[in-house]
């Protein structure tokens, strides 16, 4: 079974909201000081969910892709770390500021080129942007169903019997292959690299294609290629309205706090 | 004639909610210059006249069957529905259905979608949509290089229109069949044993602050004295291994909008705050006046956990 993996790398969602700044201007988020960037918390799921499929059909090559600067080649090792056999980073300047659609028309074009695979995984959504439309756009343009929000996902015969999270309980659906998945958290706990893994990925192939190696014509690239554009991107003044409890003591505090909760009738 | 078309939902037989808050949006978007508000729905004559009461201009309704299958099984029904209204605009529901249509939808038509929306503005002729991102700690505004404009919107943020069954408007069935290659075998709604974290009308929640596992058992003892009351826990609590996973909210965990939210030395990282900034009152217990989560709240303790809470337990059984 061959499956191809995508990934993204992201600034740490546990960046303290202090040091998280934007340049409005530039419509960019500034990286915080000293903190690195992670793999989407999403991601590992997908990279688990695929190591399980090839563990139980006994056979295959898991293809990990990622768009991104160079530094989104941790995110591939992290996943070639795990258990993944090759990694794609999609990688030109060209890839500067281009929304999720573009995304999904690079990661499509990748994915051809790659040419023999399966199934698609992806996390269910990206923690920076929040989106979650790459799955179906990818799904779309290659012409194969799609499944979302993943939590438990087995081969049934030709087919994919996945399990889904919805907004108010669960879902078993079948999907023929090859199809587009993307995996929850609900997924269970992905796998912690170990170190002979890790210094094992390091060997593991990891290529590098531009917008011209995957055929994306220039035009369609860029931030003046979004199909949706980004008119601002600011941090929204948050006015607190904080009202602290004191008191001489903890106790007291704690006193003067039912008491308000009390009037405002929360408890 | 550009215009605004609602994609609505039905749960159990009925019209859900959140499609009546997009009429809401839609009729706002309407009085801005918008144009005429139609209505898309898996279901029939009861289904369109709801949506009319709640301000659709005109119904097109879709084999009710649609309703129990994967997402893309409508899309034939909306793109009719789209074709016979000419809308150029498209609002959707940020629910299990919406998210899966939605971008389906968007891909086919080759235009963008702004995803879970909490503002729409009809501005020189065009949408222009607001959201957050980077877990809540941003917000982006978008507009659309393409003619068609589709936007999921969050549910509760619009109100939805008064029913008025004096309303009037048309109904016309799209005749569309849908059929999806990804097949449903069966549903099941999320166990209810004791009280879900997503039902709870207070959470206890705490975080790396409470230094150890102990600190839980203080936070369950402080949710049994509150009614309807469950306990989460940060990703970090959980990664310690102090908390089960089930329990976490945040980003990666659970999505909580309760009455009150009690958060036990939490400092408020975007992670942890994209699964509660919904709570409508928010109390802080941490250490650090200066922590996220203490501007956040509606009241604050800025004093250690382990001599705060036992106190409050008190406090509140003494109120009764």
């Amino acid at each position: 079974m061959n499956i191809i993996v995508c990934v993204k790398q992201i600034p740490d969602p546990e960046t303290p909201a202090a040091s998280f700044k934007v340049d409005e201007a530039a419509k960019k988020v500034i990286p915080a000081q000293g903190i690195a960037p992670v793999v989407n918390p999403f991601d590992p799921q997908a990279t688990e969910a695929a190591l399980r499929l090839r563990d139980a059909a006994g056979e295959g090559k898991i293809t990990v892709i990622s768009l991104g600067p160079d530094s989104a080649r941790d995110a591939i090792k992290h996943a070639l770390a795990m258990g993944a056999d090759e990694g794609v980073l999609l990688n030109d300047a060209a890839f500067e500021g281009i929304d999720n659609f573009q995304t999904a028309v690079a990661l499509t074009k990748a994915i051809q080129k790659i040419g023999e695979y399966d199934l698609v995984l992806m996390g269910r959504s990206a923690a920076d942007w929040d989106m979650g439309v790459v799955p179906a756009g990818v799904g779309q343009l290659l012409g194969i169903p799609v499944v979302t929000v993943a939590k438990g996902i087995e081969k049934n015969g030709a087919a994919l019997k996945v399990e889904r999270v919805l907004d108010d309980g669960f879902q078993t659906v079948e999907t023929p292959l090859p199809a587009v998945v993307s995996v929850s958290n609900e997924f269970g706990e992905p796998r912690y690299p170990q170190l002979r893994q890790i210094m094992l990925a390091a060997k593991k192939t990891v290529q590098v294609w531009s917008a011209a190696d995957i055929g994306m014509a220039s035009d369609e690239l860029g931030a003046g290629g979004r199909w949706l554009p980004l008119d601002a991107l600011y941090v929204p003044k948050v006015e607190s309205n904080v009202e602290i409890i004191e008191g001489d003591s903890p106790e007291e505090k704690a006193r003067n706090l039912a008491q308000k909760l009390r009037a405002a009738k929360l408890i | 004639m550009p215009g605004i078309l609602v994609v609505a939902e039905t749960s159990e037989g009925a019209v859900a909610p959140i499609s009546f808050e997009l009429l809401g949006a839609a009729r706002q978007l309407s009085a801005q210059g918008g144009g005429s508000v139609s209505a898309v729905v898996a279901g029939g004559e009861a289904e369109a006249k709801a949506l009319i009461a709640h301000g659709a201009d005109s119904v097109y309704t879709a084999d009710a069957a649609l309703a129990g299958q994967s997402a893309d099984a409508s899309l034939a029904a909306v793109e009719a529905a789209l074709q016979g209204s000419g809308a150029d605009i498209v609002l959707i529901g940020t629910t299990s259905f919406g998210r899966d249509l939605g971008p389906a939808l968007a891909f086919r038509q080759k235009t963008g979608i702004a995803m879970d929306c909490t503002e729409l503005k009809f501005d020189g002729g065009r949408l222009r949509a607001t959201r957050g991102c980077y877990g809540g700690n941003a917000r982006a505004e978008h507009t659309w290089k393409a003619p068609l404009q589709i936007a999921t919107v969050k549910p509760k943020s619009f109100d939805a229109p008064e029913a008025d069954a004096g309303r009037s408007g048309s109904v016309s069935a799209t005749g569309a069949a849908g059929e999806s290659k990804v097949k449903v075998l069966g549903v099941s709604k999320a166990e209810s044993a004791g009280i879900r974290l997503e039902d709870a009308q207070v959470v206890v929640s705490g975080g790396r602050g409470l230094g150890d596992e102990n600190g839980f058992r203080a936070l369950e003892e402080l949710a049994s004295v509150l009614p309807q009351a469950a306990v989460g826990a940060s990703r970090a609590a959980c990664d310690l291994g102090w908390y089960p996973p089930a329990a976490q909210v945040g980003l990666t965990g659970k999505v909580v909008s309760p009455n009150l939210y009690i958060a036990v030395a939490i400092s408020g990282a975007s992670q942890h705050m994209a699964g509660m900034a919904g709570s409508k009152n928010i109390v802080a217990i941490n250490k650090d006046p200066d922590a996220n989560m203490v501007k956040a709240a509606k009241f604050a303790i800025v004093d250690d956990y382990k001599k705060v809470v036992p106190a409050l337990i008190e406090e509140i059984k003494k109120l009764g």
